[in-house]
């Protein structure tokens, strides 16, 4: 799991986190029931304040995206179905992109890409 | 959460300075910066808090008791670093530390010597021939020895190298992974404060200026920059002490996201650092 800090950048720091990490869960990279650093280690190996951790946290929270257990720590939260649709989709729309990426290199226009996808579709 | 040391209403007055009722407080498990120019009342505060110095009036509480009354008690549960040595320089490490254990009712010696190890601390040098990094480490192996609640620090980065600083600042973090600890430090290299306090207390001039949540200082307040025609009496009213120049301003205002909608383009918005903050606070208004 990697979480990266910009000093510099406008985005407060508790943003940039809540950010990071809904990323990190819409990507698959962490999943479902997966224990999180606590609000104190990600504030040490970050070198931020607690205030901030416990903001992003709290944020994240309020969202779904994890859930705090008294006394056993902070899980990724068992997500709903709309958001692992919405992971999904997003997953699509990037091979898309790298399929219409690859097909632009060598100037294919937008009906031989479309023609492809459906014989494609067809296919599979 | 109970709050591990409160001040209230604080005065102290010497001969051409006083302390003017100052007030704030810091909860267990986080790290207070108290930032401030020089002779701004910092080093009184804490002197005041240590009980170093009289109070003419207010409360100091430490753990929920009264800093005066529980001096004993509450001595024991501070650890506290200052930014001069007042260490017996010919004594080596280990010959001073027999002189400070017998001082606190839980000392622990075997923390003390696992400090040494990780602050790489040699036993056998005399006090003199450490290094400035070195002798605040020994302060800090020192403070932490006891089994403080509160570690009180003034200053504890003056004078320090740039290396040796942010060493300080990862042992305070780890500290921190306990969380009925507190840490209140002094200090005016405000960088230092930016990475790892969680509350900034601001005194100038004897008062507390603000103490709030760091995120929420620099997230609110704003350096604004612009061209001198667009600065209007109205923008005038947000800001708190500018500066002109011959092609423009710049100044700092507490809420950045008021002007920003009240002013939208013409001006410039800029995330401030917290010496910024400190310097406008501080520098009178001028005007051309």
């Amino acid at each position: 799991m990697n979480i990266i800090i910009s000093n510099s950048a406008d985005e407060p720091i508790y943003a940039q986190i809540v950010r990071q990490i809904k990323n990190l869960v819409m990507r698959g990279e962490i999943v479902e029931d997966e224990l999180l650093p606590s609000i104190r280690t990600l504030a040490k190996e970050l070198q931020i304040s607690v205030i901030t951790t416990k903001r992003a946290y709290e944020e994240l929270e309020r969202e779904g995206y994890i859930v705090t257990v008294p006394g056993k720590g902070t899980f990724v939260a068992a997500h709903n179905k709309e958001l692992l649709r919405e992971v999904q989709l997003k997953i699509v729309e990037e091979k898309l992109v790298e399929a219409v990426d690859a097909g632009k290199s060598i100037e294919l226009d937008f009906a031989a890409l479309v023609g492809m996808l459906k014989v494609l579709y067809e296919e599979v | 959460m109970s709050a591990i040391l409160e001040v209230c209403s604080l005065q102290k007055s010497f001969q051409g300075f006083s302390l003017k009722e100052i007030s704030f407080s810091l909860e267990r498990g986080y790290i207070m910066g108290f930032i401030g120019p020089n002779g701004a009342g910092k080093s009184t505060t804490i002197k005041l808090i240590m009980n170093l110095l009289k109070r003419n009036g207010g409360t100091i509480a430490v753990c929920g008791l009264d800093n005066l009354r529980s001096e004993k008690e509450i001595k024991n549960k501070i650890g506290f670093v200052y930014d001069e040595n007042f260490y017996y320089e010919d004594l080596t490490v280990a010959q001073m530390k027999m002189i400070i254990a017998p001082f606190y009712r839980n000392w622990d010696d075997g923390s003390f010597q696992k400090y040494l190890r990780n602050f790489a601390l040699p036993m056998h040098k005399k006090i003199k021939e450490l290094s400035r990094g070195m002798r605040m480490k020994f302060s800090l192996a020192v403070a932490l020895s006891h089994h403080a609640e509160l570690l009180i620090m003034d200053e504890p980065t003056s004078g320090l190298d740039p290396v040796i600083r942010s060493e300080l600042l990862e042992i305070l973090s780890w500290i921190m992974q306990d969380d009925r600890q507190g840490i209140f430090f002094s200090t005016h290299i405000t960088s230092d404060l930016e990475k790892i306090a969680d509350f900034v207390t601001f005194i100038n001039d004897g008062r507390i200026v603000f103490s709030a949540a760091k995120d929420d200082v620099v997230d609110n307040f704003g350096l604004v920059k612009g061209a001198r025609d667009s600065l209007s009496s109205d923008l005038k009213k947000h800001l708190i002490g500018m500066r002109e120049n011959q092609f423009g301003f710049e100044g700092l205002v507490k809420d950045k996201h008021l002007v920003k909608r009240l002013f939208r383009d013409s001006v410039v918005i800029e995330k401030p650092s917290l010496d910024e903050i400190m310097l406008y606070f501080t520098r009178r208004p001028q005007s051309v």
